[in-house]
């Protein structure tokens, strides 16, 4: 998700006439000396293939068949699922299929590998890129054969003439088919599910990850492992505050560093803070440690701005506080106030702090500038955004800068910022060298665009049955916005719609707020987004509900989910509803699909059959996003000490078509893992305008014992159309484990982490 | 000078003795399957051997390496199929990848000390490891799946 592509994505017809090999610049010439191992980003091949019916496929007539990944893998085994997709309509042998990494380029449509939206957005094109090529060949064979195309039929590689038996391998048709002209789109007959060899199923080889033998044996490159000839390293001193400035620098010690060459000042940021590096002073030498070691001798004075007496501890009382007001008005559904004027009334605040990606590997980026352009070798989520950053910043056109992609050691959004490849440039062109800058975990944990900090205030008002008739939701937390302009006190749609404004319980009177907080550090987007703390505390609520009407959580919230329908939330007190950039026609959102996870999900773990309490206990949440539904049951211990043991989580998905359903399996036991580290232990907090944590030491991420112990993941089988994957199981993980550990101890935790509630 | 064995070959180094291990091997030996994750020992994907043991490279000075045998990755197998690279394969393991190579080299010598490790062992020995992306239920499996193939 990023501010730029919240609309719907555009839909391209890739299919013919939109390539040209002469646009493709071959850029060999400076391929990293070690960069690719085996994880070859075969650049250019494809396009350069004998039978090219797309710009994402290429035959060539040894039978290879190159397939181009647009999107960038970071974990989801995307390199592996979009390719599956147009060979499957190819009737491709997989053994032949290979992988090429896509350059930026805004040929592609929208590259941005975030938002939970590859397969959703680009499963029609792949699908149609195969079905092309598929049609091409029978063609040629057709052709050559000198009989009717619909006597022949393509199957794994080979075309055949029906009636006489008569065989060519796609190999020896490619040169033939590859003169014919591509057919268009509605000439393409897609197969039928009931063909389909590799969607929806798993290979049962390596191949289930493409980058599986080069991950296990070290030959796997992340930006992190890119190298160039010439390269020098770089590592940056940057404001300590969010705005701050150099004021002075000494940087003789610093240079006194063996392998230290020269130091290189970055321009603070022009505010907005957007994309743009945060500024600094950047320390370049011949290694990383030498660049490491002259940056700890640099003495930089700083001025430090505005921002230097924000303090987290106020800044929460401000927000917990505003929460309690009135505040734009998101959604408004019949009369809450009315219905608060009778009845039980329930009311609970809840906060959830700052966090940080952390992603395994650190940002770092690679940029040579020769000759007024760029070539940048990047774990980026985003290249196109690389090449507008980097083009912004040294005022250069966005052709003429080329982006790389690498395998990314993680992104959770971070790597869609392309700030540090931003840094990487002109450095580069400061030193007339190509540059690698390496961020330390200092500072990434230091210098994210950090997950917003949020207070939240509820309010509920049930009847005599228990049942819920009025619903508040209020919520403050520095906008995402802020990266666009730095006056933004308010959120946007696209933050109401995660789990704000699109509430899906069926109760009459509701209304959604959104108070007024003002940004002090850089803020981004993380793995679902302003779910994380909406949907913690809608449905850490929603249990509350149910314990003060004498209900069990899981029937409560079938009950407050009502008969399940198609919600026309507009029409419901919505103004307007972003439905994660798709039309409502295409992926309505649907309750019913929402009960249904929860009704599998109380099946699989056998909710209710043991009693909660004395320390063992399960908690269950449900909720759409991205277009996908999911329920989560969490079962955990919590011993005299109030040490939490997570042994078991049970995660039901309906995502719709899914395509790669190992992968989907392995992002739902990755998002618990996720989930479970957000509540136990996530938090950034800030003194005088700086951040106090740096390392793995005090920003805690789960290790083995602390994570779910065992996951088990639910694939619902459904024919709706693919929804996302790699975040919506982040969002009901979060209360179901909360609500988990009140079910075991009694103690209800509003406030993240559960490491600073005292549980015994 | 600092003379070491990596991966069975003779090295010897005279650069800055206070350098860790982790920049020797990725910036001058060019093995990049040793990751940089923290710089200080705390998330173990910089894990390798040194006579036999798993250590932190990255918290490693080369000066502590004087005549020592080093393994990385590169060296655990020279056909990339140890048993538990086979079983990472098999339990289809990494996500992202970028933490396995460490995760691997741990287990690697948790194996060698205890040849059928509980879960509490597993546990145990692989806490210095951190998986951003979560794949821990996968590792414990696969090392219980290399356990019984090396038994």
């Amino acid at each position: 998700m990023s501010i730029q592509n919240i609309d719907n994505v555009t839909r391209r017809n890739f299919i013919g006439g939109m390539f040209s090999a002469s646009a493709f610049v071959l850029a060999t010439d400076l391929l990293p000396q070690f960069a690719w191992g085996d994880t070859n980003e075969n650049h250019g091949k494809a396009a350069a293939a004998a039978l090219k019916p797309s710009l994402y496929l290429g035959l060539e007539p040894d039978g290879t068949v190159f397939i181009v990944t647009h999107r960038s893998e970071m974990g989801t085994g995307i390199r592996t699922t979009l390719p599956m997709v147009a060979a499957d309509e190819m009737e491709a042998d997989w053994s032949k299929v290979k992988i090429e990494q896509a350059i930026g380029d805004e040929r592609y449509g929208d590259q941005n590998t975030d938002g939970s939206k590859s397969i959703r957005g680009s499963f029609v094109p792949f699908r149609e890129a195969g079905a092309a090529a598929r049609l091409m060949l029978t063609r040629a064979a057709a052709a050559q054969w000198k009989v009717p195309e619909s006597e022949c039929s393509a199957v794994n590689h080979v075309v055949t003439h029906t009636p006489s038996g008569k065989k060519l391998g796609y190999g020896e048709l490619a040169v033939a088919a590859g003169k014919l002209p591509v057919p268009k789109s509605s000439e393409l007959k897609l197969k039928a599910r009931s063909e389909w060899r590799y969607i929806g199923h798993t290979a049962k080889d390596p191949k289930a990850i493409a980058d599986m033998k080069d991950i296990t044996s070290g030959k796997a490159i992340f930006g992190m492992d890119a190298k160039v000839e010439g390269m020098v390293y770089a590592s940056i001193e940057r404001p300590p505050v969010m705005g701050g400035k150099v004021q002075s620098l000494d940087d003789k010690a610093a240079l006194q560093v063996k392998g230290v060459s020269q130091t290189v000042s970055i321009p603070p940021f022009k505010p907005p803070y957007t994309f743009q590096p945060l500024g600094g002073v950047a320390v370049v030498a011949n290694s990383t440690w030498a660049a490491f070691q002259g940056r700890k001798k640099l003495k930089v004075e700083w001025n430090n701005g505005d921002n230097a007496t924000h303090d987290s501890e106020r800044y929460k009382a401000e927000l917990l506080e505003t929460a309690k007001k009135p505040g734009k008005v998101v959604r408004n559904l019949g009369d809450v106030d009315a219905a608060f004027s009778k009845g039980k009334i329930v009311e609970a605040s809840y906060y959830v702090p700052l966090l940080a990606h952390a992603t395994m590997e650190p940002p770092v980026a690679i940029a040579s500038f020769k000759d007024g352009k760029v070539e940048a070798w990047v774990p980026t989520q985003n290249p196109q955004a690389v090449q507008d950053t980097v083009a912004k910043a040294l005022g250069i056109k966005v052709s003429d800068v080329t982006c790389h992609v690498t395998l990314l050691g993680g992104g959770f959004g971070r790597k869609s910022k392309p700030d540090y490849v931003a840094e990487a440039a002109l450095i580069s062109k400061s030193v007339g060298k190509p540059v690698k800058v390496v961020w330390t975990r200092e500072d990434d944990i230091k210098f994210d665009y950090y997950h917003a900090v949020a207070g939240m205030y509820h309010k509920a008002s049930l009847d005599d049955k228990g049942k819920v008739t009025g619903w508040l939701h209020r919520s403050v937390f520095p906008s995402i916005s802020s990266m666009n302009d730095e006056k933004s006190l308010y959120g946007f749609d696209v933050e109401y719609g995660m789990g704000l404004n699109d509430m899906p319980f069926d109760i009459p009177n509701q209304r959604a707020e959104n108070g007024p907080a003002k940004a002090h550090v850089r803020i981004g987007w993380l793995r679902s987004v302003a779910n994380i703390y909406h949907v913690f505390s809608g449905l850490s609520f929603a249990d509350e509900l149910a314990h003060a009407a004498g209900r069990d959580s899981l029937e409560y919230q079938l009950e407050l989910l009502g008969a399940g329908k198609v919600l026309n939330l507009e029409a419901q007190g919505v103004g307007k509803y972003w439905n994660y950039g798709e039309s409502l026609d295409r992926y309505p959102f649907d309750t019913r699909r929402l009960r249904k996870v929860l009704e599998i999900a109380a099946d699989k773990s056998g909710w209710g059959k043991k009693k909660s309490g004395n320390g063992w206990g399960m908690g269950v949440a449900v909720a759409r996003s991205f277009t996908s539904y999911v329920a989560a049951v969490v079962e955990v211990e919590v011993d005299k000490a109030g040490k939490i043991r997570i042994p078991k989580s049970y995660m039901v998905v309906d995502a719709g078509t899914v395509v790669n359903p190992e992968r989907v399996v392995s992002q739902f036991e990755g998002a618990a893992v996720m989930g479970a580290g957000i509540a136990l232990t996530g938090e950034i907090s800030l003194a005088d305008g700086r951040v106090q944590q740096g390392n793995f030491n005090n920003y805690q991420v789960p290790r083995m014992a602390q994570a779910p112990i065992q996951t088990d993941v639910h694939i619902v089988e459904s024919n709706e159309l693919p929804g996302g994957v790699g975040e919506p199981g982040v969002p009901p993980y979060v209360p179901a484990f909360a609500n988990a550990v009140f079910a075991a101890t009694g103690k209800r935790v509003r406030e993240l982490p559960f490491s600073k509630a005292k549980l015994v | 000078m600092i003379k070491l064995k990596v991966n069975g070959r003779e090295r010897s180094f005279d650069g800055d003795p206070d350098m860790p291990l982790l920049w020797y091997l990725r910036d001058e030996l060019s093995m990049t399957g040793t990751k940089f994750g923290c710089g200080i020992g705390q998330c173990g994907a910089c894990t390798v051997h040194r006579n036999g043991e798993a250590i932190r490279s990255c918290s490693t000075s080369m000066k502590e390496l004087a005549g020592k045998t080093v393994v990385t990755i590169e060296g655990l197998s020279p056909t990339g199929d140890h048993p538990l690279q086979k079983a990472w394969a098999q339990g289809n393991v990494p996500q992202c990848g970028y933490c396995q190579t460490g995760q691997i080299m741990q287990a690697a010598v948790l194996l060698k000390k205890i040849k059928k490790p509980s879960d509490k062992e597993i546990e145990d020995g692989m806490a210095g490891n951190i998986c951003r992306c979560g794949t821990y239920q996968r590792i414990r499996a696969a090392i219980k799946t290399a356990a019984k193939e090396m038994a």
